[in-house]
């Protein structure tokens, strides 16, 4: 149970269970959507882009705990960030899912994915709703899938 | 509680624990908890006599088939064409030329779709199947219609949880003359509903349409005879049966086979070659270019041999003890919305479940924990799935090794995951 709670840690099942900035944003401007093939995951993101910052988003999908609270965080972590942050921050969590290590200065809540690395099943799970926020910065109509971006 | 039928196993519970001692892989831990393998639908595993037949195949005989003179050329013919034989008499096919062998189902339906439906789909042709077949029996046919300009249609499946199988109201007012090909599941491998498969096929032969029968996961659990069941072409899997993996069948009546074109040419299909053309032997090398996968198929051959003496009857009601056992424990957890035949139906050895508020990938994250293994997904079944209103579920699959012991195994599992989730 030790490699488990590691994975599911309170800060996943909070947002698992409460999910932050849930559901459609009228004023968005961006929308993108986002599949797991093998697993039939699917996180929608709408962000509304001021300039280049992302003043307002929010994320819509069906999944399994750990895709549905890593997009709970990813929408907490980026808003207000302008593109170039958002894609830093990813670059971030990307580090983190892989190799479990915590970057202390600007990683928060987001930390709470460490446990995903030991895990490496899981790990499209956690960068669904990052994959598709991505597309959705870039403008990309196109379906992100978590087979056609790198994890 | 709903009576349970009575388990008519002539087989002593404790003989069909024996049984698990045939199969080297059950006798491990994972996750520091003996392992209880119940994703039977997606593979099964190997028994011992299935490895020993490929060793001794790899260690004796191993040479290509078919062309050469030599001694070992002759043994590893002999032990290919003996298993072509013995498939045959498996499903008890007229003739072995019937035994086509392929990589497995998939590419038994793609074969049939690619030739059979290029030689004889028009437009305004109608191809029909069901609203749940697995993708390998969906997506072919969606690809032959497209190519041909026929129209793919389907069955409907009764009840808002799947449990009311196929409508066959229904499928009396879509089988019309325009209809040229029916493809259906055997058994469903999301639902475990059986299709009445002979039913089936008599309906379709009335209007003149040939019938695919998806037989993946009914192969190694049901007795099968493809005269009795009256189809023309019939789809399955070596892997799903005790086999290895890489190997498969399709089943097609000789008179279809011999008018059929091959989907794939080279060397081995052939009788005559010049510069300009090229002329076709018989079924079944006409549809097996290429080396094909002898060891696999000598192995398939094994498995054959296994099923046959423990009895497919026996595996049969084997697998209906427990997936009844099964439902009774399952239904009783709590918020469990469990897709497919009802508590008491007729159902084949697997149960698909869902909860609300937990999704299927964690409950088989927590299940392995406890070395449970299950299935979590769509299993290939997205149309379904969007049907009933499901991402997602878990699967578990019975097979003759399995032990009511395993269930409460699955059971206990199960209630530690929606205590974990529940948060209390």
């Amino acid at each position: 149970m030790q490699d488990l709670t590691d994975l599911y840690q309170s800060v996943i099942l909070d947002h698992n269970r409460r999910p932050r900035n849930r559901g459609k944003l009228p004023t968005a401007n961006r929308v993108a959507h986002g599949e797991n093939p093998s697993c039939g995951d699917q996180c929608t993101v709408y962000l509304h882009l001021d300039g280049d910052r992302i003043s307002e988003i929010s994320f819509d999908g069906a999944g399994c705990a750990i895709s549905q609270a890593s997009a709970s965080l990813m929408t907490l972590a980026i808003k207000g960030k302008t593109t170039a942050e958002a894609e830093a921050a990813y670059a971030d969590l990307h580090h983190l899912v892989t190799t479990g290590k915590v970057d202390e200065d600007n990683m928060s809540d987001l930390a709470a994915l460490a446990g995903v690395h030991q895990f490496p099943a899981r790990i499209k799970c956690a960068t669904l709703g990052w994959h598709a926020a991505l597309n959705a910065i870039k403008g990309d109509p196109i379906t992100a899938t978590t087979e056609t971006h790198k994890d | 509680m709903t009576d349970l039928p009575s388990p008519i196993s002539p087989l002593r519970a404790t003989a069909w624990r024996d049984v698990r001692a045939d199969f080297p892989v059950l006798h491990q831990q994972v996750n520091g908890k003996p392992l209880v393998y119940l994703d039977n639908g997606a593979t099964s595993q190997k028994p011992r006599s299935v490895i020993d037949a490929l060793v001794r195949y790899y260690e004796r005989d191993n040479s290509n088939v078919h062309r050469g003179l030599h001694t070992l050329s002759m043994r590893a013919t002999d032990a290919y064409e003996g298993a072509r034989t013995r498939i045959a008499k498996f499903i008890n096919a007229a003739d072995p030329a019937e035994i086509i062998f392929t990589r497995g189902t998939t590419e038994s339906i793609n074969l049939v779709a690619r030739s059979w439906g290029h030689a004889h789909l028009q437009p305004g042709d109608i191809v029909l199947t069901t609203e749940f077949e697995h993708h390998s029996n969906l997506v072919p046919w969606q690809q032959a219609a497209k190519a041909a300009g026929a129209t793919l249609k389907y069955v409907p499946l009764l009840g808002a949880d799947g449990e009311g199988g196929l409508d066959l109201t229904a499928l009396d007012q879509l089988l019309t003359p325009q209809v040229k090909l029916f493809a259906f599941t055997h058994i469903s491998n999301t639902l475990g509903t059986i299709n009445p498969v002979a039913a089936l096929c008599r309906k379709a032969r009335a209007v003149g349409a040939i019938t695919v029968i998806d037989a993946a996961q009914s192969i190694g659990h049901v007795p099968l005879d493809v005269q009795q069941i009256g189809c023309d072409f019939l789809a399955f899997s070596g892997h799903k049966m005790c086999g290895p993996t890489g190997i498969g069948v399709l089943y097609g009546r000789r008179a279809l086979l011999d008018k059929l074109a091959p989907d794939e040419t080279g060397g081995g299909m052939v009788v005559n070659v010049t510069y300009e053309g090229a002329t076709w032997k018989p079924a079944p090398e006409r549809f097996e270019a290429g080396t094909p996968n002898v060891a696999d198929a000598i192995a398939l051959g094994a498995a054959c041999d296994y099923l046959d003496a423990l009895g497919r009857n026996q595996i049969a009601a084997h697998d209906t003890t427990l997936v009844h056992i099964a439902m009774e424990k399952l239904s009783t957890l709590p918020g469990i919305r469990i897709i497919g035949p009802r508590v008491g139906a007729e159902r084949s050895g697997l149960v698909s479940f869902a909860f609300e508020g937990v999704h299927a990938h964690d409950i088989v994250t927590f299940a392995d924990e406890d070395g449970v293994a299950l299935r979590g997904g769509h299993h290939c079944n997205q149309p379904l799935m969007r049907k009933l209103g499901l991402t997602s579920t878990t699967r578990a699959s019975f097979y003759l090794y399995n032990t009511e012991e395993e269930i409460d195994r699955l059971v206990a599992s199960l209630r530690r995951i929606q205590k974990f989730f529940a948060g209390d």
